[in-house]
């Protein structure tokens, strides 16, 4: 039995088509994705993102542990922002990816200090692993009272403050990767399409009418299906495809969210340090398809340096091309043609270096 | 689900309907175009060319997967839909209405061993 989130009804109601992501029941899309995709980077679009789950961590240890799990440094946080981060193995593979925030105002004693966004499908093992490596000064809640509604596109904040008014000195101060807590409502101006917007967690109870007073302020739900096209054009990660617990972030373009600069000691530094020496380390880069098709996942990319592999791709609906995410042997440089095995015919592509779009303007 | 009764139709969700001429318009079902999403590319056959029944002879693909296309009986492409090249997205509006290429078919009333309406809406029905 699949679960469901707060706002299954409606997306039943709203004629979506529903599939199964990750044991959850979620929208695909609406009617067209590609329709939904445009309405985001034109103007705006929800997702019901519920699936993905949120943990507090509170706690008098809470920083010092954090500092410890997490790849990205959260002591460089001030109250109110956040950061991407992986999540690692001792062996410096990746176990998740997530956003993790420094909740503003001062904690109450029992209060979260932090609190970190997870993929669905993963959100089980994070849990468990995140729970050995804790101890009794470290409190750690995974919020199965929550929704979270991402609100993305040029004209998100506006609609929200439309939507709820009492959001609106919020959406309007916060800056982006900044967060805060309306009320019940947690508010974050991040998000996984390249576009403004922001992330809403709020009570599963609250949820419907947040999602229907957003419809009445001309917001279009928006499903999996879009979600996808706009994250692959933002050249941002999915767990799963582009990385999972076997590759390091070194080899899959998030080098960057590993902050080494402290001396600080964190699962999988040892690791990711003694990779760093190798010389012949593959990486992730964009690739955009020159001719008609569709780059998938585990398509062969042929290139001059030797073979690589696609692992993520689609089609891009801004850019009116294929373009896919892939692992390429070092050496490999954006601008270098390559050929690409596609249903048994062998096209030509482009590499690039993600992203492809940001803010509605294709770079690439 | 749109099912026209006066179409015949391939298990593998093509719809082929019988000229005045003889010739067969071929195209995909309703039921098609809704499994495979928003559709971005599609792949037509070179006039002139002849097939066996059961052959790959286009290849339609949406934002999640490609899908080929068989040649529902054996015959000669005649004519393909040019204009679908530019606007796959036709396809997903009205299935029906959207024909992918014209077969002259190597025997005379080949499609009437096809599905009837009513066989291929019990395969349907019966898949989901």
């Amino acid at each position: 039995m699949l679960k469901r989130t707060p706002l299954y009804d409606l997306h039943r109601a709203a004629g979506a088509r529903m599939v199964d992501f990750g044991g959850w029941e979620m929208p695909l899309h609406y009617g067209s994705q590609l329709e939904e995709h445009h309405a985001v980077r034109g103007a705006c679009g929800m997702f019901d993102v519920s699936h993905m789950r949120a943990i507090d961590v509170a706690g008098s240890q809470a920083l010092d542990y954090l500092r410890r799990m997490l790849a990205n440094d959260v002591g460089r946080l001030v109250p109110g922002r956040a950061l991407y981060s992986c999540l690692l193995r001792p062996d410096g593979g990746v176990l998740d990816d997530l956003i993790a925030y420094r909740l503003a105002g001062a904690p109450a004693p029992e209060a979260p200090a932090y609190r970190l966004v997870v993929n669905a499908g993963t959100a089980q093992r994070d849990l468990e692993w995140l729970r050995q490596q804790g101890n009794d000064a470290v409190q750690l809640r995974l919020r199965e009272d929550w929704a979270l509604i991402a609100v993305q596109g040029p004209q998100a904040r506006a609609r929200i403050a439309q939507a709820q008014p009492a959001l609106a000195a919020a959406v309007a101060g916060l800056g982006v990767f900044e967060a805060a807590t309306v009320g019940a409502y947690f508010v974050a101006r991040t998000g996984y399409t390249g576009e403004d917007g922001c992330e809403i967690g709020l009570p599963a109870q609250l949820a419907p009418d947040l999602w229907q007073a957003l419809a009445a302020a001309g917001v279009p739900a928006c499903g999996l299906g879009a979600r996808d096209t706009l994250r692959l054009e933002a050249g941002m990660n999915l767990y799963g495809n582009d990385m999972d617990e076997t590759v390091s972030p070194l080899v899959s373009g998030l080098a960057w969210t590993v902050d080494l600069k402290a001396p600080r000691d964190f699962i999988g530094r040892a690791a990711l340090e003694r990779q760093r020496l190798e010389t012949d380390l593959p990486q992730l880069l964009g690739l955009k398809l020159l001719g008609r098709g569709v780059l998938r996942a585990h398509q062969a990319v042929r290139c001059a340096q030797g073979e690589g592999q696609v692992t993520s791709g689609g089609f891009a609906p801004t850019m009116q091309a294929s373009i896919a995410l892939a692992r390429l042997p070092a050496g490999v440089q954006p601008g270098d043609p390559v050929r690409v095995d596609l249903r048994g015919r062998d096209e030509a592509a482009l590499v690039c270096r993600p992203p492809f779009v940001r803010h509605g303007k294709v770079l690439v | 689900m749109k099912v026209p009764e006066e179409l015949r139709y391939t298990a593998s969700h093509e719809w082929v309907s019988t000229q005045g001429d003889g010739s067969v318009l071929v195209g995909i079902t309703d039921f098609a175009q809704e499994a495979l999403g928003d559709l971005v590319y599609i792949e037509l056959p070179v006039p002139g060319k002849a097939y066996e029944a059961g052959q790959v002879i286009a290849v339609v693909e949406s934002v999640k997967a490609a899908s080929d296309i068989y040649a529902p009986v054996a015959g000669t492409v005649t004519a393909v839909n040019e204009a679908l090249k530019d606007a796959p997205e036709a396809l997903n509006q009205d299935a029906f209405a959207a024909w992918l290429f014209r077969l002259q078919p190597g025997t005379p009333a080949a499609a009437d061993g096809l599905l009837d309406a009513q066989q291929y809406r019990a395969q349907i029905e019966a898949a989901q």
